[in-house]
């Protein structure tokens, strides 16, 4: 039985639920089967709540059996990134400087999953506060790739996509600054959606780079990446940054799911396939011919500023990010050295001994860009070529409904392999960061493998607020093929 | 390689600015780190900037305004749970004056 409970979708699950056909308890049991069981070798949770998670399910069932009413997500098993803030267990941001955090609230994405009467099974390993393109900057567990163990698992949302892909959730959360559910999505071979900036809330989400953030469903299929979206997406009061619902309409995004776009306009940069693997290559052009037999017209576009989109990308966000972490004071919460001698080693020490490389390099290089004498030349000179790479991505939807490109350069690398050289680290998120810069959703699905067997991602972006028809255009090719539907061995 | 983008003098002053009390290995390291970085983002200077408007967000941001209400707070307790030092209502941190005959 627990066999075929792990094959539904979230919505055939909550449905089966609804119907009494299945009961959440037996699909949470399932879910913690394969967590006891394989958890150990790939290393995607930080903590897990069976206890909770079945006291919940549990309350699900009961609502059901009496006939209430019941949510979207009743009795499904989610899973959510660890930089999410939640009442239950730690919220550790995959650092030493919160090991020991309880937060006092829940993010609002939290408060949304549990109004739909989701279970939040645990949360998930990522790179120290989603700083990282492998979940090797961990400073509390390593994450393997479940498609191939002595990979990474793309990061920073490492732990909620091999989680997903080796069906120890059903769906989980992240969050994306640069491509941090995408490009785990495309490792780890299963679908991430980084909406739209403003879509979600982001409070309870702990801040990285504020103006790039955004919180986003990691699943196993598109139609599960647009139920969760309809469920986290709107405006909360607590976040001035997540607009107005009469400009961005909040309703099931999956109600139309499986019907096709026509006259769909695809635009194909041709000069960005250069720097990626041919069989990435080879698989995003398979994709194209696809969505062609389909109808599409495809348009190939230049975006004649791209390339500079990663430069740009890493003085903003480790410029903003320097500004978010100087509340790790050790006075207020988090790790506090021993013996200070005055109080500002208060500060300087426990930041030292908690904040792992990778964190203090980008506070460092943001401090730097901030200094003064430095802002006009780095901070400045970037927020002008943002607009430059955001008015890319304007012309290119006046012209089409859609852009193609590889999720990334390649499929998962190994372990160890660019973390002695963080610049290469840096570039490994050429195709991601753009988006996030520009402020629009983009979806990576799994669009073939290679021949390591392992998952290639396809990365669509529409412009803004236009999430139905990005996953409808996604559904469109998912709906030709298998490639979703296949998971690693263990 | 020309001249570095950050010598080990700047990298201990940005360490100043940031409160990381850094090791002179990570000194050293960070300053090799921090300019091969630096190098790389010069690909920027490539683009005539001059008529640009910088975007620091791409949401056009209006001031949020709402009514002036008191609403539930945190509390002391939940407020001071996470603390590393404290006592009943207070963050407890060292001394940050010196004694006022001292001065």
């Amino acid at each position: 039985m627990s066999k075929d409970i792990l094959k539904l979708t979230c919505r055939e699950l909550r449905d089966s639920i609804a119907k009494g056909e299945i009961k959440s308890s037996e699909a949470v049991s399932a879910v913690f089967e394969r967590i006891e069981k394989y958890d150990g070798q790939i290393g995607a949770y930080l903590n897990t709540y069976k206890n909770d998670a079945l006291g919940k399910a549990k309350e699900v069932d009961g609502k059901i059996s009496k006939g209430k009413s019941i949510g979207v997500l009743a009795g499904v098993p989610i899973a959510v990134k660890d930089v999410l803030c939640t009442t239950f267990g730690t919220t550790t941001c995959g650092s030493k400087i919160l090991e020991n955090f309880h937060s006092p609230y829940n993010a609002t994405v939290i408060e949304k999953l549990l109004a739909a009467d989701a279970v939040i099974i645990g949360k998930t390993n990522l790179d120290e506060f989603a700083m990282g393109s492998s979940t090797e900057n961990s400073g509390l567990k390593k994450t393997v790739n479940p498609w191939d163990k002595s990979r990474v698992p793309g990061g920073s949302s490492g732990g909620s996509a091999a989680a997903v892909a080796a069906k120890m959730c059903f769906a989980a959360l992240g969050s994306d600054t640069g491509g941090s559910i995408r490009q785990p999505a495309s490792f780890c071979g299963i679908t991430g959606l980084k909406p739209t900036y403003g879509r979600v809330s982001r409070y309870g989400l702990v801040a990285y780079g504020s103006s790039l953030d955004q919180i986003g469903p990691l699943t196993a299929s598109v139609g599960d990446c647009a139920l969760l979206l309809s469920v986290i997406a709107g405006h909360d009061e607590r976040d001035s940054t997540s607009v107005d619902e009469k400009m961005a309409p909040v309703y099931d995004f999956s109600a139309e799911i499986d019907e096709p776009l026509k006259n769909l306009k695809i635009a194909v940069v041709p000069q960005l396939f250069e720097g990626a693997d041919s069989e990435v290559v080879n698989a995003v052009k398979g994709a194209i011919d696809i969505y062609k037999k389909l109808g599409a017209e495809i348009i190939e576009i230049k975006m004649p500023h791209f390339e500079y989109a990663i430069a740009a990308y890493y003085l903003i966000a480790t410029a903003e990010a320097s500004s978010n972490l100087a509340r790790y004071d050790g006075v207020h919460y988090g790790h506090r050295t021993k013996n200070p001698a005055d109080y500002i080693e208060v500060y300087t020490k426990s930041r030292n001994e908690a904040f792992g490389q990778e964190v203090k390099r980008r506070i460092m290089l943001g401090t730097y860009a901030l200094s003064s004498g430095y802002y006009d030349a780095y901070y400045l000179k970037a927020l002008k070529v943002r607009n430059l790479i955001r008015g890319d991505f304007t012309a290119a939807f006046q012209k089409a409904d859609c852009v193609i490109m590889p999720t990334s350069p390649t499929t998962a690398f190994k372990i160890g392999e660019k973390t002695a050289d963080p610049l290469q680290m840096y570039l490994s998120d050429v195709y991601t960061i753009a988006v996030n810069l520009a402020g629009v959703p983009a979806i990576s699905i799994p669009c073939g493998f290679d021949k390591n067997n392992l998952p290639i991602g396809l990365q669509i972006i529409a412009s803004a607020f236009q999430e139905e028809k990005l996953l409808r255009i996604a559904r469109m090719f998912e709906s030709q093929t298998d490639f979703h539907k296949r998971r690693p061995e263990l | 390689m020309g001249q570095k983008k950050i010598d080990i003098e700047q990298v201990r002053q940005v360490a100043k600015l940031a409160r990381l009390a850094l090791s002179d290995a990570e000194i050293v390291q960070f300053a090799v780190q921090l300019s091969a970085i630096l190098e790389y983002v010069e690909k920027l200077n490539q683009l005539d900037t001059s008529k640009v408007e910088p975007l620091a967000h791409c949401l056009p941001i209006n001031n949020c305004l709402r009514t002036d209400e008191i609403k539930q707070s945190l509390g002391t307790e939940k407020t001071l749970a996470n603390a590393p030092q404290k006592d009943e209502q207070f963050f407890l941190v060292p001394k940050i004056l010196e004694e006022p005959g001292g001065l």
